[in-house]
C-alpha cells in the first residue's frame, strides 16, 4: 500500500480531553489514495477520538491534540478548523447519523453542499449522483429526517457528506443499531463508491467481520493505542483477531495467561 | 354592541400587537439559529435604541445616525460571538442560556453607562395621529402610526421568512439549530453563522427599540417590554417567524378585547396578565406553539 502517496498520514498522535484525560497514546496510521482503510477496536478505544482529530472536531468537545501531527495532501492540518477541513475534501460522517431532524432528506442533503462553490447547477449534478447511489431517498426527499428509519438516516447521512465532492470520508459506525441486512447495504454502497467516485474512506467499525470484508487495510485499536495492523485478509486470518474479534474461537478453551501476545510494532519508531 | 367599536378595538389590538411582534421577532432568530433562549433581546433593544437616540441628540441626520447605529449593532454581534458563544459550542443549551443571562446585565449596565439612564423623547417623524382615510369612511380611529409599524413589521416577516426558507445561510442555519456539531462536520462555519444572526437580531432590536421608544420614551423600560414578547412567542412557537406575527395579532387583539369586554365584570386591570393566560393554555394544548416545528421523539 506504500505505492500512493497517504492521503492522511497520522504521526504518533496523542490527544487529551479537558487537559487531564489521556485518551490517544501514539497512535499513527495512513489511509491511501483511494484506499479503504478499517479502524476496529471495541468500546472505548479511542476509534471516534482518531476520526473527530483527523476532521478537527475535537476541539469542539475539548479534546486536543497534544504530541504529533495529522498530515492531510501533504498538508500540516495543526491550524485548520473543521469548514476548512471540509473544503480540502475530508469530511467526517458522525457515530449515530446526526441528521437534521426539523429538516427534509433533501434539505440535509443540500446543508453538506455549504462548501461546494460550483455553482447551482454542480449541485444540483451532485444531489443527482447522490440519489442514483439512494434511490430510497429520492422518493422521501421532502419527509423530514427525523421521522424517517435509522437504516435512512444513515443514508442521507452520507450522502449528505458525498454533497461536499470528498475525497476522504471518515466513516464512524455506520452499522450502529441497524439491522444486518442494512449494514451489508450501506458497505456495498461504500465499497462502490470506492471505486466508481474515488472517494477514500477511513472506517471505525466495532463489526470487524463486516469491517474486514470491504477493507484493505486495518488498524486494531485498544486502549488509545494501535496495538496491530495489517492487510485486511492479513487481519482476518490471524488467531488473535479471529478469537477475541470475530468470535472464532479455536476450539478448546485456552487460559487468559496464554492469549493477547500481539507483537506491538511501534511504527513511528522505525 | 356597537359594531364599529369593536372593530376599531379589535384592529388597534392587532396592530399594537404587532409591536409585540417586533420584539418576538429577535428573540425567534436566534432561537432559530442556535436552539437558545436569547435572554439578552431585551437589553439589545434597549442599547440598540439608546444608541440611536444619543446619535440624533448629537445632532446627527437621521439616517446617519441610523447607519451608526446598525454598525454598533454588528459589531456587537461579533464580539458576542468571538468572546462568547465560539467558546460555548457544543455545550448544553442551558449553559448557552446562562451566558446570554450575563450579557442581558452586561448590556444594560453598558447602554447606560456609555450613555445614560435619562428618558429621552424620540421622533421619527412618524405621527401618531388617527388615519384621516379610514376615520371618515367608517367612523374609526386607526393611528398613523401604528399602521406605519404594522407594514415594517410585516416587511421583516416577509424578508427573515425567504431568508431562512429560500437562501443556502437560511437552511445551514435550521440545522444548526438541531444539531450544532453535525452542522460542524458538514462544514457549515458556525462562528460565522452566528455572527450573522447575532447582527440580524441586533437590527431587528433597534426596529423595534425605535419604534417603542417613539411609543414610550427612550428608558430603560424599553428592556422590560422583553416580557411582552414571551407570551407572544409561546404561542407562535420559538422558532416561527410566521407564528411570531400571528400570534402577536393575536395577543394584542385578546388582550386589548378582554379587557375592553371582559375587563368590566372583573373590575378591569386584566389587560396586563390576559396575554401569560392564553400563554399557559397553550402550553397545555400544544407546547411547540402554534407553529412551532413539532417535537421530535423517536421511541
Amino acid at each position: 500500500m506504500s505505492e500512493n502517496k497517504p492521503l492522511v498520514a497520522v504521526n504518533n498522535i496523542e490527544v487529551i480531553y479537558d487537559h487531564v484525560i489521556l485518551v490517544l497514546r501514539g497512535v499513527s496510521l495512513e489511509v491511501p489514495e483511494g484506499g479503504i482503510v478499517a479502524l476496529l477496536g471495541a468500546n472505548g478505544a479511542g476509534k471516534t477520538t482518531t476520526l473527530k482529530a483527523v476532521s478537527k472536531l475535537l476541539q469542539s468537545e475539548r479534546g486536543e491534540v497534544t504530541k504529533g501531527q495529522i498530515e492531510f495532501k501533504g498538508q500540516d492540518t495543526k491550524s485548520l478548523v473543521p469548514n476548512q477541513m471540509v473544503s480540502r475534501g475530508l469530511i467526517q460522517v458522525m457515530e449515530g447519523r446526526h441528521c437534521f431532524e426539523h429538516l427534509s432528506i433533501e434539505e440535509n442533503l443540500l446543508t453538506g453542499a455549504y462548501t461546494n462553490k460550483g455553482g447551482r447547477q454542480k449541485i444540483r449534478d451532485q444531489l443527482e449522483l447522490v440519489y442514483s447511489y439512494f434511490p430510497g431517498l429520492k422518493e422521501r426527499r421532502s419527509s423530514l429526517a427525523g421521522y424517517i428509519s435509522g437504516g435512512e438516516q444513515q443514508m442521507t447521512a452520507i450522502g449528505r457528506a458525498l454533497m461536499a465532492t470528498p475525497s476522504l470520508i471518515l466513516l464512524d459506525e455506520p452499522s450502529m443499531g441497524l439491522a444486518p441486512q442494512l449494514v451489508e447495504e450501506i458497505f456495498e454502497i461504500v465499497k462502490r463508491l470506492n471505486t466508481e467516485e474515488g472517494v477514500s474512506f477511513l472506517l471505525a467499525e466495532q463489526n470487524v467481520t463486516m469491517a474486514l470484508r470491504y477493507a484493505d487495510y486495518g488498524y486494531i485499536l485498544e486502549n488509545g493505542r494501535v496495538v496491530m495492523d495489517g492487510e485486511a485478509a492479513t487481519l482476518a486470518d490471524n488467531e488473535d483477531v479471529k478469537e477475541f474479534y470475530l468470535g472464532l474461537g479455536g476450539g478448546e478453551r485456552r487460559s487468559y495467561r496464554d492469549v493477547k501476545h500481539y507483537r506491538r510494532r511501534k511504527r513511528w519508531l522505525a | 354592541m356597537d359594531v364599529v367599536f369593536f372593530f376599531e378595538v379589535l384592529i388597534s389590538g392587532m396592530l399594537s400587537g404587532v409591536m409585540y411582534s417586533l420584539v418576538a421577532l429577535g428573540f425567534v432568530l436566534i432561537y432559530k439559529a442556535s436552539g437558545v433562549f436569547n435572554f439578552a433581546q431585551g437589553a439589545m433593544v434597549l442599547l440598540a435604541a439608546l444608541t440611536f437616540v444619543r446619535f440624533l441628540e448629537m445632532g446627527l441626520p437621521i439616517w446617519l445616525a441610523l447607519s451608526l447605529t446598525l454598525l454598533v449593532m454588528v459589531v456587537l454581534a461579533v464580539l458576542i460571538e468571538k468572546l462568547v458563544l465560539s467558546h460555548l459550542v457544543n455545550q448544553p443549551l442551558i449553559i448557552l442560556f446562562m451566558a446570554t443571562i450575563g450579557l442581558n446585565f452586561f448590556l444594560e449596565g453598558l447602554a447606560q453607562g456609555v450613555w445614560d439612564s435619562q428618558v429621552h423623547g424620540l421622533d421619527l417623524g412618524i405621527e401618531d395621529v388617527p388615519l384621516a382615510a379610514v376615520e371618515e369612511v367608517t367612523g374609526m380611529f386607526i393611528s398613523v402610526f401604528d399602521v406605519v409599524a404594522a407594514v415594517i413589521a410585516g416587511s421583516l416577516v416577509l424578508v427573515l421568512s425567504i431568508v431562512f426558507h429560500k437562501t443556502k445561510v437560511g437552511r445551514a442555519l435550521r440545522a444548526v439549530s438541531d444539531d450544532h456539531q453535525a452542522a460542524m462536520s458538514v462544514g457549515i462555519p458556525l462562528d460565522r453563522l452566528w455572527a450573522i444572526v447575532w447582527a440580524i437580531a441586533g437590527v431587528v432590536a433597534l426596529v423595534a427599540g425605535a419604534l417603542w421608544g417613539q411609543r414610550l420614551g427612550v428608558q430603560f423600560s424599553l428592556s422590560i417590554i422583553a416580557l411582552k414578547a414571551l407570551p407572544v412567542l409561546i404561542l407562535g412557537g420559538f422558532n416561527s417567524i410566521l407564528g411570531a406575527i400571528v400570534a402577536g395579532l393575536l395577543i394584542g387583539s385578546g388582550e386589548k378585547l378582554a379587557e375592553v369586554f371582559l375587563g368590566p365584570y372583573v373590575g378591569g386591570g386584566i389587560e396586563a396578565f390576559f396575554p401569560y393566560v392564553l400563554a399557559m393554555l397553550i402550553l397545555f394544548i400544544r407546547p411547540e406553539g402554534l407553529f412551532g416545528d413539532k417535537i421530535i421523539e423517536r421511541v
